[in-house]
């Protein structure tokens, strides 16, 4: 495909310690091709800024790859930008138009604080996952991989599941601010395998716990996280949480 | 100060039972005594940290992402080797020794190698235990695929993010640690010192990566899991923040670094496409099971690939190794690629990259079975390009991808410091001058989960450790010369930026001491950085101050470390006067254009002593013996 150079005008949150409340500024981006990453052209709107003397805008990232999730900010109103399952690393310039303003605003949710600029705290991810996502075995003598035979389709289901790759965009996106696509993906993927099974129960209730003691809001069924998640993860992740929770409370 | 590797004597299959069990223990009500630091959480830092704490040991955890889970190794795409034998292909601990071994160019320890073999069958019990969804079959049992350099099939995977699969795991293990405390994560903070006190290692300095803070944490030993340094050659697969800087800096305190120029160039990246480019991206391996490699055979042919017939195309690894055929190993294959491209064979704009074609592979096994395996990359390679590989075939070109070299470490995982280990890619070990498809994250795992939790224990028990705090002069003095080095970029005020130097830094990397090397291009080299590094203290532009989240000042120490170790890489690539491997030095070939080795003058370990900053290292050697396999010039015809 061949690229293209196209002009933009960018509305950016900036905040930081001398600047506690945050504003949006207004930055020039020119001459962008359209074959650059969104985080691509952030550099070079950032390169500029710097040789004019002016602090260059925070923004986390790293695999620049869509899987470690670390990057990740509001562009125009959607978590990750307007392309499905695409992390903001991913999406590319080619999807935007000359002339376009762009506004880019860091992930918010009263769980999330933010940092500084487009970075914002969401550590609240790890430790919900403290409170039980994992298989309680130490490292050393388990028995033989194959020893116990998993249907493909149950380890396709738990895959899936585990595709998540921890962004905070289904948190971001939510009216409540909710981490129930977040936690729903870790209980269904450890559930649905046999490994995971003997500790299903208290799991589902104390990081469903977790996650409450830590601000994230309740699900009223809104699918918005669904929608922004960029890896579709699928909102039936949160009704398998909600029956293993059932039958956890219940039991 | 010689070398010692410490490998333990009797027969290779008996060395590592043995050592284990000559190995002293720590009391298990002694281990809550003993503070452990480990940097890095990636497969390496979080299964050791994960490990030791189930061990009882108390763990302090550092990275410099937000959350442990993020590290580098969340990357890794196409799979993790072990010799299960499922498949009943005729694969052996023995084979996958004999593979790596000879996959390594001959440059690595047997009996390191041995034991990564041996505990590879481990690794994929633990992980499945843990709950990783790896591949499975119709009948629910474990799927394995090929990858280069190997003839059985033993390489484990999950989709095309068998990383972050692995991740998770470890990263699951260490919260559960987390939660019941005998972990601290240490999240946001870089590593910018190794303190030692009485001549061991005792402790780090980290700044505090959201406040700016300079924090001293002191320990009874040190675990160094920080990766590899893959971007001094700025575009590489390699995440980011990826950097050699806690390892140059434990160098600089005394550690050797091994094989400096042992640099990993993979033939299946996305081929570079601007000058703004800021990274590039792998194509994972695996996909050469299916894909076909191939180039116009005129050069200068400059149609579009469907306008290309078959007899117009030369799939030039199918010609030239029939027997391994695309499946090559990854310093054969870039090589090759380069080759075509010289010879004005290359392909798509840039005329710098050949095709890996699935049209054959669609319709032997459909589209969907393709989906199935490689959906995933699919789709990244259509984001980027904005072109359709199920439909076109995908243009891939050589990026860096992997380091060899590393610190210098024995038998037991532990640097020429006392209570300074390094484990993971951060490390020289197994893989000698060129690694093996799906070795790395059976390195890390098998170092952090099943070496380092043994051998760390048998230093703490030898060793006699005075209780050290963080309110030692030595950390005080540690704290003072890296303030005074950020204060120092901080002050330059010039007019490049530091990315504007790392490109330069990349380019003369690449240029000169890349796939190809001679005594020139490495002799030009060296002297490029030492301008670039001179030039970069004089005009260096670090905006924002020190007492913040400042991402400027991060990267201005990392590459400020990366033009250093620069020099040290060009000089262990002058010294080396042999091809092996990735270090192929055109004036060492075989006639057939294949690395030509010199058994006789450099069967050994580089090792490099830092004595000073404008002083030259001292080289030390490590000779290598091979009792068990035969040295011979690799063949994959
Ligand atoms: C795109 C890609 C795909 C790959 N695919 C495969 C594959 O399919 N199979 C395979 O076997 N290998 C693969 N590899 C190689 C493999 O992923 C890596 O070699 C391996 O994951 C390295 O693991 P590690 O634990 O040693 O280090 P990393 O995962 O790099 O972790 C480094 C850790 O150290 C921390 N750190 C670094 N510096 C500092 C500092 N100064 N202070 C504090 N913390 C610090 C980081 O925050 C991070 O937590 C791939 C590599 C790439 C780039
Ligand atoms: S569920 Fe989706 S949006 Fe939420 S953290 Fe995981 S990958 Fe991100
Ligand atoms: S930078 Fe890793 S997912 Fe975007």
């Amino acid at each position: 495909m061949s690229s293209q150079t196209i002009n933009l005008t960018l509305k950016v949150w900036r905040q930081n310690k001398n600047n506690p409340r945050g504003a949006l500024e207004t930055y020039p981006a020119n001459n962008i091709s359209t074959d650059m990453s969104f985080l691509e052209m952030l550099d070079v709107v950032n390169e500029e800024l710097t040789a004019e003397g002016v602090e260059p805008i925070a923004f986390d990232h790293d695999c620049r790859e869509g899987i470690c999730g670390m990057c990740g900010a509001v562009v125009n109103g959607r978590a990750h930008g307007h392309m499905p399952e695409t992390t903001l690393c991913q999406l590319h310039m080619r999807h935007f138009n000359d002339g376009d303003t762009i506004v880019i605003e860091p992930w918010r949710a009263r769980a999330f604080p933010v940092v500084k600029d487009l970075v914002a705290d969401s550590s609240g991810l790890d430790k919900i996952i403290q409170a039980g996502g994992y298989i309680s075995i130490n490292a050393g003598g388990p028995q033989d991989g194959n020893a116990i035979p998993i249907a493909r389709d149950n380890a396709e289901k738990a895959f899936n599941a585990a595709t998540c790759i921890g962004c905070g965009a289904c948190v971001a996106a939510c009216p409540n601010a909710s981490a129930m696509l977040f936690t729903g993906a870790k209980i269904s993927h450890l559930a649905l395998l046999p490994q995971g099974k003997p500790e299903a129960k208290n799991r589902a209730l104390a990081m469903v716990r977790a996650m409450d003691e830590l601000g994230f809001g309740n699900c009223s069924n809104e699918a918005e996280c669904e929608a922004e998640c960029p890896k579709g993860i699928s909102i039936r992740e949160i009704a398998r949480m909600n029956r293993e929770f059932i039958k956890a409370a219940f039991s | 100060m010689t070398l010692e590797s410490k490998i333990p004597a009797g027969p290779l299959h008996e060395k590592w039972d043995r050592h284990r069990f000559d190995l002293k223990l720590v009391n298990p009500a002694n281990r809550k005594k003993f503070e452990i630091i480990v940097v890095g959480t990636g497969l390496a830092g979080a299964s050791a940290a994960a490990t030791l704490a189930e061990l009882g040991y108390n763990v302090k955890n550092f990275c410099i992402q937000d959350s442990p889970r993020r590290a580098h190794s969340i990357a890794a795409q196409g799979g993790i080797n072990a010799a299960k034998n499922y498949a009943n292909d005729g694969d052996s601990i023995w084979r996958l020794f004999y593979d790596t071994v000879k996959g390594g160019d001959f440059r690595a320890r047997e009996a390191n190698v041995y034991r990564l073999a041996q505990l590879s069958v481990n690794i994929i019990d633990q992980c499945v235990a843990q709950g990783v969804p790896f591949a499975r079959e119709y009948g629910g049992l474990l799927d394995n695929r090929s990858f280069g350099g190997a003839q059985v099939s033993r390489t484990f995977y999950a989709k095309g993010q068998t990383g972050q699969q692995l991740l998770l795991g470890a990263y699951s293990s260490l919260m559960r640690q987390a939660a019941n405390g005998r972990v601290t994560i240490f999240p946001r903070r870089e590593m910018l010192d190794l303190v030692k006190v009485d001549g061991r290692a005792r402790g780090i300095v980290v700044r505090n990566l959201v406040t700016g803070e300079l924090e001293s944490h002191s320990a009874h030993a040190v675990v160094l899991a920080t990766g590899g340094y893959g971007n001094a050659y700025f575009l590489s697969t390699n995440a980011m923040s990826s950097n050699v800087t806690a390892a140059y800096r434990c160098y600089k305190k005394g550690a050797y670094f091994g094989n400096p120029c042992f640099t990993q160039i993979h033939p299946t990246c996305i081929p570079v496409h601007g000058t703004y480019q800021s990274k590039l991206t792998l194509m994972s391996e695996s996909l050469r099971n299916d894909g076909r490699v191939w180039v116009p055979k005129e050069p200068g042919d400059k149609r579009p690939p469907e306008q290309i017939p078959e007899s117009g195309r030369d799939y030039y690894l199918e010609r030239k190794y029939p027997s391994f055929g695309n499946l090559v190993p990854r310093d054969v294959a870039s090589r090759n690629a380069k080759e075509q491209c010289d010879k004005d064979k290359g392909v798509g704009e840039t005329g710098l990259a050949v095709y890996l074609d699935f049209a054959d592979a669609i319709a032997r096994d459909g589209r969907e079975a393709i989906a199935d395996k490689y959906g995933n990359l699919f789709e990244m390679y259509e984001k980027i390009t904005g072109e359709d590989p199920y439909v076109t075939p995908m243009r891939i070109y050589p990026a860096v991808h992997y380091t060899m070299g590393g610190l210098w470490v024995d038998y037991n995982l532990m640097t020429t410091v006392d209570g300074l280990f390094a484990l993971g890619e951060a490390n020289f070990s197994d893989h000698g001058a060129n690694r093996l498809g799906a070795s790395a994250l059976m390195q890390g795992l098998a170092d952090g989960y099943f070496i380092i939790p043994y051998t760390l224990g048998g230093y703490l028990a030898g060793a006699s450790l005075p209780e050290v705090d963080a309110s030692a002069t030595e950390f005080r003095e540690s704290e003072e010369r890296i303030r005074e080095q950020v204060d120092r970029m901080l002050s330059i005020d010039g007019r490049r930026t530091v990315t504007d130097f790392h490109k330069s830094l990349g380019r003369i990397l690449w240029d000169e001491c890349g796939i190809a090397r001679d005594e020139q291009t490495l002799e030009k080299a060296r002297a490029d950085i030492a301008e670039l590094r001179a030039e970069f203290w004089q005009n260096v532009k670090v905006p924002g101050d020190a007492a913040d989240l400042n991402q400027a000042l991060e990267n201005a120490g990392r590459v400020a470390d990366f033009m250093e170790f620069g020099e040290l890489m060009v000089k262990d690539a002058i010294e080396r006067k042999e091809s092996c491997g990735c270090h192929f030095n055109t004036a060492y070939q075989t006639a057939d254009h294949e690395a030509l080795r010199d058994d006789e003058n450099f069967c050994h370990v580089s090792a490099w002593e830092y004595t000073g900053p404008d002083t030259d290292p001292i080289h030390h050697r490590e000779p290598l013996y091979f009792e068990n396999v035969e040295l011979t010039q690799r063949s994959y015809k």
